[in-house]
């Protein structure tokens, strides 16, 4: 056994797992690749686990223009499915860049969504971090900051989110359903992901066990055909995003009448690059409209001292998975 | 269910029904290794970054230093056990062995399940096989004949 013990215990249904959840220290198990690795790294140290992985909520469904993935959906599957591969190619884009074929066949959807920020301090238990344990300091500000976000962060907390397949999603506009003790609510993925500020271990606007239980991705069939993600890593495969960017068009007559971007592994949050989507948006896609935009990527960019590399990184994947779709057209 | 430290639970490893009591914590390779005594997957990093203890569950590979083995009760689970030995090896054995994929061979196991697993994926070049592979590492750096045993079986 690696860390502090725990006990388990397997819902019967989702008011069960919303019940059994309610209370602190209690969390949800799923496809546990993110959650064991927190465990066994001392980084979360749970009193109970509850297993909601044979909830039936791992469909994925496409009706009416909207696509559904359940939030136990497997991202194998979902990078698999016809539906998501015709209609959303950036989300199996997205999915494919992200981990390994073991753990894609491990990790769900909602789990993916809440997986924990990679940040060194975060997962150290000996190292200051204010995320895991609030008060003690950030140390990724004073020392290794090349992880460190560019935008969004707040004196206490600086660590940016992990996920490849929550940048396509908040790109496409997707929503979260959830289910709690209030019963379901929906709202924009964006707004699952709280900005660090005074509390950044508050990382989402989730209640204490509320359970998500799908996503809803909205009729955005339109970018199919002119859609990509563009993951800049350490290694060819099998690693986090240093940097990452989802851009979707839709091009009529030669000019974008819709553009939505999005860039990974530069925030606390999947971060929509609104004011360059504004830029696209009328234009035609040529060199000096993509020059334009990379700059725009980045105006707001602040660096710490050893991660000023991801500005120029992120400029450059910006202008390049806007060449790839140029090219296409 | 009534949060509980220990958990009984079934599995079919290698087409053999076990029964046996797990600690609510066990991962899926603790219980194969420690409480089974079947050691031929391996423990590599514990956290899912290695793949030395790829296992197929369901038929579909996955890591089993991720897995709870509690969350795991009811499984089909294959190991490296169940798909050859030494007297009749496993077609993708066999290639490893004339390829010289290994060096420590303590990678091999998670090598070959991962394999398996990704040659029902059909890679359709060996780009496929090195990214399709990408989750099991290997120090000793066979890569090139991993890459090459695995072609072989595929037909590339």
């Amino acid at each position: 056994m690696s860390g502090h013990s725990f006990q388990y215990s397997r819902a019967a249904n989702a008011d069960d797992a919303r019940n059994q959840a309610s209370k602190p220290g209690v969390t949800f198990l799923a496809g546990g690749t993110d959650l064991l690795q927190l465990w066994k790294s001392g980084a979360l140290a749970p009193a109970a686990i509850v297993d909601i992985s044979r909830l039936p909520l791992d469909d994925v469904e496409f009706s009416d223009g909207e696509l559904s993935l359940g939030a136990l959906a497997r991202l194998s599957d979902v990078a698999a499915h016809r539906d998501v591969t015709r209609y959303h190619p950036l989300i199996a884009e997205a999915i494919l860049a992200s981990a390994s074929g073991q753990i894609r066949n491990m990790a769900t959807v909602g789990g993916n969504l809440l997986q924990r920020t990679r940040c060194p301090y975060f997962r150290n238990e000996q190292l200051a971090c204010n995320k895991r344990n609030p008060g003690s300091g950030c140390g990724a500000q004073s020392g290794e900051s090349r992880q460190a976000a560019l935008f969004g962060t707040s004196p206490l907390c600086v660590a940016t989110h992990a996920s490849d397949l929550a940048v396509a999603l908040v790109a496409l506009g997707a929503e979260v359903e959830v289910f709690g003790s209030e019963g379901a609510r929906r709202f924009s993925l964006r707004d699952l992901y709280r900005l660090p500020g005074e509390t950044p271990e508050h990382e989402t606007n989730l209640m204490q066990g509320e359970l998500i239980a799908a996503v809803h991705v909205p009729n955005a069939a339109r970018f199919a055909a002119c859609s990509t993600y563009l993951k800049i890593r350490d290694r060819a495969s099998f690693d986090f995003a240093v940097v990452s960017v989802a851009a979707a068009l839709q091009i009529e007559n030669g000019k974008i009448v819709e553009a939505r971007l999005a860039a990974g592994g530069v925030a606390p949050l999947p971060w929509r690059l609104d004011r360059a989507e504004a830029a696209l948006t009328g234009s035609v896609l040529d060199g000096p409209t993509i020059a334009a935009v990379g700059d725009l990527a980045v105006e707001h960019a602040r660096p710490l001292a050893d991660n000023r590399f991801k500005v120029a990184l992120l400029r450059n994947a910006v202008m390049r998975a806007l060449q790839g779709l140029e090219s296409r057209t | 269910m009534a949060p509980s430290s220990s958990v009984p639970i079934s599995l079919t490893i290698n087409g053999q029904v076990l029964e046996s009591s797990v600690s609510a914590c066990d991962t899926l390779l603790d219980v194969l290794r420690d409480t089974l005594g079947m050691t031929g997957t391996k423990k590599g990093c514990d956290m899912g970054a290695c793949g030395a203890c790829t296992v197929l569950l369901g038929g579909r590979r996955i890591k089993s230093c991720l897995a709870l083995a509690a969350s795991c009760d009811g499984s089909s689970i294959t190991t490296i056990e169940g798909i050859g030995g030494a007297d009749k090896l496993h077609p993708l054995q066999a290639a490893f062995i004339r390829h010289d994929a290994l060096q420590c061979g303590y990678c091999t196991p998670g090598q070959i399940m991962s394999a398996l697993a990704l040659l029902e994926e059909r890679p359709a070049n060996l780009e496929a096989i090195r990214e399709g592979m990408s989750g099991n590492l290997c120090r000793c750096g066979a890569y090139p004949n991993i890459v090459a045993a695995i072609a072989e079986v595929a037909g590339l």
